[in-house]
């Protein structure tokens, strides 16, 4: 059997289907559907990080027009049956809790709850609430919150770490740092980073008690997984919630799992028998929504003369903030990752997780990355000891064809792995010789122009507990129009379109005959959602899966009705015929039509209908893919202004379904990198109040503030899916931070200056500059 | 406060309503006249998500209310589109750039664009980029976005 699709649609740049309904106006978020007598939510939250509530008073705001119920922790806490999400890695472990109850851990830490007519009327109640709070010395920074005489951020606790994982005894690695020829240690700090899809979390619910129903829709990336865990909060069934998720404007990980304001959302919907809406504002997001970053290491790396790595040694702190999501914490991942595309014979790490009278951790996209960070920076500060360049130190340690496959020392092994393949592409497409020729003229002439690097190997599409497979259904009705069910949660990365081409170009159907349905759980199959860099990969190879079994059983009654052997039949342009007798076949249409009403028609024994359904997960725990990004800065010393001349992106995805999306997704995760060095920071003060709670403060960057980015595609198949496909969602973001680090140190090399820490901007530059001058 | 009357028309029909005098005018569009491709990112008039016409210029709707737009023109992202429902220019430019991912800015970004070619039809980069400026992605790094402009304003010429 042959497929030869009219036409072939993975690899092209397909306009997407999704465009027109946004681009109209007629997109459906969750705020924007509707339901007869809906009551509205807001939260009166904590104004102090750590503290005693000593009063919660709300009979003024219980006799505000329009509202309908203020309730405390104590109103509702035990109702919450079980808060846990599916597999979650430390399960009942993770400090949780409903809302703030007897004292309180973080600012905006929700400690009142208001269900009114309108939102109006419920923010109007959570002003006349009156709180007091006795405060006490908060904790916030993640190396005093290890002493052990610093205050508790959860009471009763032993101390402050959440996650540990000591380091092992390694005595080679050990013999390797008393004995190389060149041992550096540094400590790089990253600061903390607000987690702020352009829609901000939101949730509408409603409980029917004569169906003893729950319906949920919600701003999420995994609507099976919110089924699941809402069930457990109210002690019912999974076939008592229907969970639908509307469009969803972008999450970055933010919207992996709900959190206490959407748990209690569905708890009080119960309680009245109302529908009840929350939309978060932009304040709470801000101030009390799931952070990220926030990390330092301490990195002790030695080399040969030659600037051959021989070994490094790393010890990660994470900030957790009060209560990580369920996925925050990334010790785990920032160990394992460290080595990255570079041949590490020995290695060696450590890692804690410390809790902050802060908001707590998130899964931002890329949550491990501090490992990329630190490690490119590092070999950017090998290279300057040992006088090479930079780009010269990766050539000489990168990974190469030769080397693989390739064990790390951490125990992952790389299939495949071309970061030396986009190093060299990222090189030449910035002419980097030229242009380090030209830098030294630059220097010459007193301009601050620096060059930075990162060379970046992405785990993609992470097979494992309940993120392990996705699955498709695949059906074609009688008219011949095929329609995918799919367990995905696209929230940006264009499902709709690049799901159709992967199943039309199996079917051999044009893109318009296949609708792509997603995110209802009445509809679709169990799956864990779009995150993690996993659709392309694991979803693919589910759609590819069910779209080749509704084909083979296609080919299978065509072949039956032709007394054809299956091998002659061609499928494609719509039809399955015989190879080089076009009119010897059939529609789609009629073997649809066949399939379902004519079983008399059909090879003894073949199932009726047009419809298969495949689960798929990947062969191993993750897919590789890799880039390399090279960035071009100049730095106004008297302003401490940081523009980026140039930005190039090499990367390897494997086989590009849409080469739109993937230079789409390579962009915003770089621009996020950006905004994450240059612009946007979380500051707090002294006592625990965050300083950046509008976008006024919290200030991300606009068109003016980002290079044209240019990209350089490297496509070597996977050979661990049938797609050939590999991850990229989160490389950008990964990336690009330690590229513009580096770029704004060596900018900065003439003046003497060592750039350490993250933020840079304008301020820190001139501090940074300031302190370097004699 | 007494509620006010508000007498508008908004994409060309006319709408009279009784609203509280605090009542944003996103609100208003979203809520009373059920258009809900105006959408609210920031509700502090940073993000420009919310962007509509009031008398053809460029607002926040967020940070005006209903009563000041009291016998306006308002049109919004329902309101811009070709009357047959095919996309504008603007529109087909977006996509054909893929100048858009999750699509929750694009209402704003479509509107503030339309205004702007309108004005400048044939903007140099560095104006398109500072037309672009007051409105917030998330997803896309403008770069789409900046092409998409560059194919709209193309297209005048």
């Amino acid at each position: 059997m042959t497929v030869t699709a009219g036409a072939r649609f993975v690899g092209q740049r397909v306009a997407r289907r999704e465009d027109i309904r946004f681009l109209t106006g007629r997109g459906r978020y969750v705020d924007d559907i509707e339901l007869p007598r809906i009551l509205h939510v807001a939260f009166a939250r904590s104004h102090v990080a750590r503290g005693r509530i000593v009063t919660v008073d709300t009979s003024e705001a219980q006799a505000l027009p329009g509202v309908k119920a203020i309730y405390v922790a104590g109103d509702l806490a035990s109702l919450v049956h079980n808060h846990t999400v599916d597999d979650e890695p430390h399960g009942r472990d993770r400090p949780f809790r409903l809302f703030a109850d007897g004292d309180v851990r973080y600012v905006g830490e929700p400690i009142a709850m208001v269900v009114a007519e309108n939102r109006y009327q419920a923010e109007d109640a959570v002003d006349a609430i009156a709180i007091d709070i006795a405060s006490d010395e908060p904790v916030l920074d993640p190396e005093s919150a290890l002493n052990a005489d610093a205050p508790l951020v959860h009471p009763g606790t032993s101390s402050n770490v959440y996650i540990d994982i000591p380091s092992v005894d390694n005595p080679a690695l050990d013999e390797v740092l008393a004995s190389a020829p060149v041992v550096l240690t540094e400590t790089f700090r990253q600061h903390r980073h607000a987690t702020v899809p352009m829609e901000t979390r939101g949730i509408l619910a409603s409980w029917d008690p004569l169906r003893d129903e729950l319906t949920v829709w919600i701003s999420t990336q995994g609507p099976h997984g919110v089924r699941a865990q809402m069930a457990r909060v109210l002690g019912i069934d999974d076939s008592q919630v229907h969970v639908i998720m509307p469009d969803v404007g972008g999450a970055f990980g933010l919207k992996m799992h709900p959190r206490p304001e959407e748990l209690a959302t569905v708890v009080v919907t119960k309680l009245l028998g109302q529908p009840v809406k929350w939309i978060q504002d932009r304040r709470e997001n801000l101030m009390a929504d799931e952070q990220a970053r926030h990390d330092q290491a301490t990195v002790t790396m030695a080399a040969d003369e030659a600037g051959t790595l021989l070994g490094a040694k790393v010890d990660f702190l994470e900030v957790g903030g009060a209560f990580p999501s369920p996925g925050g914490s990334a010790a785990v991942f920032t160990t394992l990752l460290f080595p990255g595309p570079y041949r590490l014979p020995a290695f060696g790490t450590s890692a804690r997780t410390v809790h902050t009278n802060t908001p707590g951790r998130g899964a931002y996209r890329g949550p491990w990355m501090i490992e990329t960070v630190v490690r490119e920076q590092m070999i950017d500060c090998l290279a300057a000891r040992l006088g090479v360049d930079p780009l010269e130190l990766r050539r000489r340690n990168a990974i190469r064809e030769e080397d693989l496959p390739y064990t790390m020392a951490t125990g992952l092994a790389y299939d495949q792995m071309t970061g030396y393949a986009t190093l060299e592409q990222a090189a030449e497409k910035i002419g980097y010789e030229a242009l380090r020729e030209q830098q030294r003229a630059w220097r010459a002439d007193g301009r601050l122009v620096g060059i930075g690097i990162c060379l970046l190997a992405e785990p993609t599409a992470m097979s494992f507990g309940w993120m392990t497979s996705d699955a498709a259904t695949v059906r074609i009705a009688q008219n011949g129009q095929v329609t995918v069910a799919h367990s995905g949660a696209s929230h940006g990365q264009s499902l709709e379109t690049t799901i159709a081409q992967v199943v039309a170009d199996e079917l051999g159907v044009e893109l318009d005959q296949v609708r792509v349905v997603q995110g209802d759980t009445d509809a679709t199959p169990l799956g864990a959602g779009t995150g993690g860099s996993r659709s392309a990969v694991i979803l693919g190879g589910a759609a590819r899966g069910a779209s080749r079994e509704v084909r083979d059983r296609m080919v299978a009654i065509v072949a039956h009705q032709l007394e054809a052997s299956p091998d002659d039949l061609v499928v494609g342009g719509g039809r399955v015929h015989v190879a080089g007798t076009p009119t010897r076949g059939m529609t789609i249409g009629e073997i649809a039509t066949q399939a379902y009403t004519m079983p008399a028609m059909l090879p003894p024994g073949a199932p009726l209908g047009l419809e298969a359904q495949s689960r798929y997960a990947p062969e191993s725990f993750c897919t590789w893919s890799n880039a390399c990004h090279i960035c071009v800065c100049e730095i106004d010393p008297a302003t401490g202004a940081v523009e980026i001349l140039r930005y190039v992106v090499s990367e390897d995805c494997g086989v590009m379904v849409n080469p739109n999306v993937v230079e789409g997704q390579i962009a915003g995760g770089v621009v996020q990198g950006i905004g994450g060095v240059l612009y946007e920071h979380m500051p707090y003060d002294d006592v625990g109040n965050p300083l950046a709670t509008t976008f006024v403060d919290y200030l991300l960057p606009t068109a003016t503030e980002v290079p044209e980015i240019e990209y350089g595609h490297i496509e070597t198949p996977a050979p661990t899916n049938p797609g050939g496909h590999k991850g990229l969602g989160e490389g950008g973001a990964i990336a690009a931070p330690p590229a513009i680090v580096n770029a704004i140190a060596d900018a900065l090399l003439p003046l003497g200056v060592k750039v350490r820490s993250q933020p840079l901007g304008p301020a820190d530059i001139v501090a940074l500059i300031e302190a370097a001058s004699p | 406060m007494a509620d006010v009357s508000v007498r508008l028309v908004v994409n060309g029909e006319e709408k009279q309503a009784n609203v509280e005098p605090r009542r944003t005018l996103a609100d208003f569009l979203r809520e009373d006249c059920r258009l809900t491709g105006t959408h609210l990112g920031c509700e502090h008039g940073v993000c420009g998500a919310c962007t509509v016409l009031v008398d053809g210029a460029a607002v926040r709707s967020c940070l005006m209310f209903a009563v000041q737009a009291n016998g306006a023109e308002v049109t919004t992202v329902e309101g811009i589109s070709r009357p047959d429902g095919e996309l504008n220019r603007v529109q087909e430019a977006f996509r054909e750039a893929h100048g858009l991912q999750c699509g929750f800015c694009t209402p704003g970004f479509v509107v503030s664009v339309t205004a702007f070619l309108r004005d400048h039809p044939s903007p140099s980069d560095q104006e398109i980029k500072e037309a672009l400026s007051g409105n917030l992605c998330r997803c896309t790094g403008y770069q789409g976005i900046i092409n998409a402009v560059r194919l709209a304003a193309g297209a005048n010429s």
